[in-house]
């Protein structure tokens, strides 16, 4: 899948967020993240292509998640869903 | 496409609290984010699909997201506030502390929006558009009066708050004579 990767100076872990681009805590989500120089790596599904979203659905579904926006998954095990402040905070050890 | 101001989406929403007893999103800069996704989808789509879930850009499939969503009043009577939390009651607009408020659009409805189109799945909304219109029904408040055309009644009647419950299956037959 295409991810844009925006660069931060904390690259512990791999962070991934499925955002859309019009919604509103994804913006929070990534602004969170920079402002914090995580590094992470995101896509904007409602601009994806159409085999991109149903990749996108089938992973977060995998993961456990709900198709809630923006879902975050932490080295590919941890799964936030929304805008959590506290649970970034919490696993990216912030 | 579609060309909408900013001032005439945030014009829409703010008259759509008023009238329903809700409000707006508190915080200023939250809310022009809010109202920038509405006019993103609404020039996109041809109408303002929730800014916070995934649309199919097909109407039939997108109607229950078209904000104010079917899902506003159940969601704003039992949380205080919808699913993207822009409309909020007067304890959450006073509090400015925002609820955290679960997905209530079913799985099935958010479907659509990530099946392919590709040719061969193309065809499929055309092979399938009869017998989904077809499941459309019409169906009335029995405390006000409100009538509407979708598959099932909506949760709360947009008119009087009555619960779903109180919808009931409009059924009308036309007959010709002479």
């Amino acid at each position: 899948m295409p991810f844009s990767k925006v660069p931060g100076k904390k690259k512990e872990h791999k962070v991934v967020i499925y955002a859309l681009s019009t919604c509103v805590w994804c913006k929070m989500t990534k602004q969170f993240l920079k402002d914090n120089e995580v590094e992470y790596e995101y896509i904007d599904v409602d601009l994806s292509e159409e085999k991109e979203k149903e990749h996108v659905r089938q992973h977060i579904i995998e993961k456990g998640g709900d198709l809630s926006y923006p879902t975050t998954l932490v080295d590919d095990t941890i799964l936030i869903t929304g805008f959590r402040k506290d649970k970034l905070k919490e696993h990216l050890q912030l | 496409m579609t060309q909408i101001s900013i001032d005439a989406v945030r014009a829409r929403a703010e008259a759509d609290a008023r009238t329903n007893g809700y409000y707006l999103i508190p915080d200023q800069e939250l809310l022009q984010l809010f109202l920038e996704g509405l006019k993103v989808n609404e020039e996109r789509y041809g109408y303002p699909t929730c800014p916070c879930r995934l649309a199919s850009g097909k109407l039939e499939s997108d109607r229950d997201i078209i904000c104010p969503c079917d899902y506003r009043d159940p969601d704003v009577q039992e949380y205080g506030a919808c699913y993207c939390r822009l409309y909020v009651n007067k304890k959450v607009y006073e509090s400015k502390d925002l609820p955290s408020v679960p997905e209530r659009r079913p799985l099935e409805k958010q479907a659509p929006a990530y099946r392919g189109s590709s040719k061969q799945q193309e065809q499929k909304p055309e092979a399938t558009a009869a017998p989904s219109q077809a499941k459309q029904k019409l169906w009335y408040c029995k405390q006000c009066g409100y009538v509407t055309y979708r598959e099932e009644p909506p949760y709360l009647c947009p008119i009087c708050k009555a619960k779903r419950e109180l919808f009931a299956e409009l059924k009308t037959t036309v007959e010709y004579s002479g």
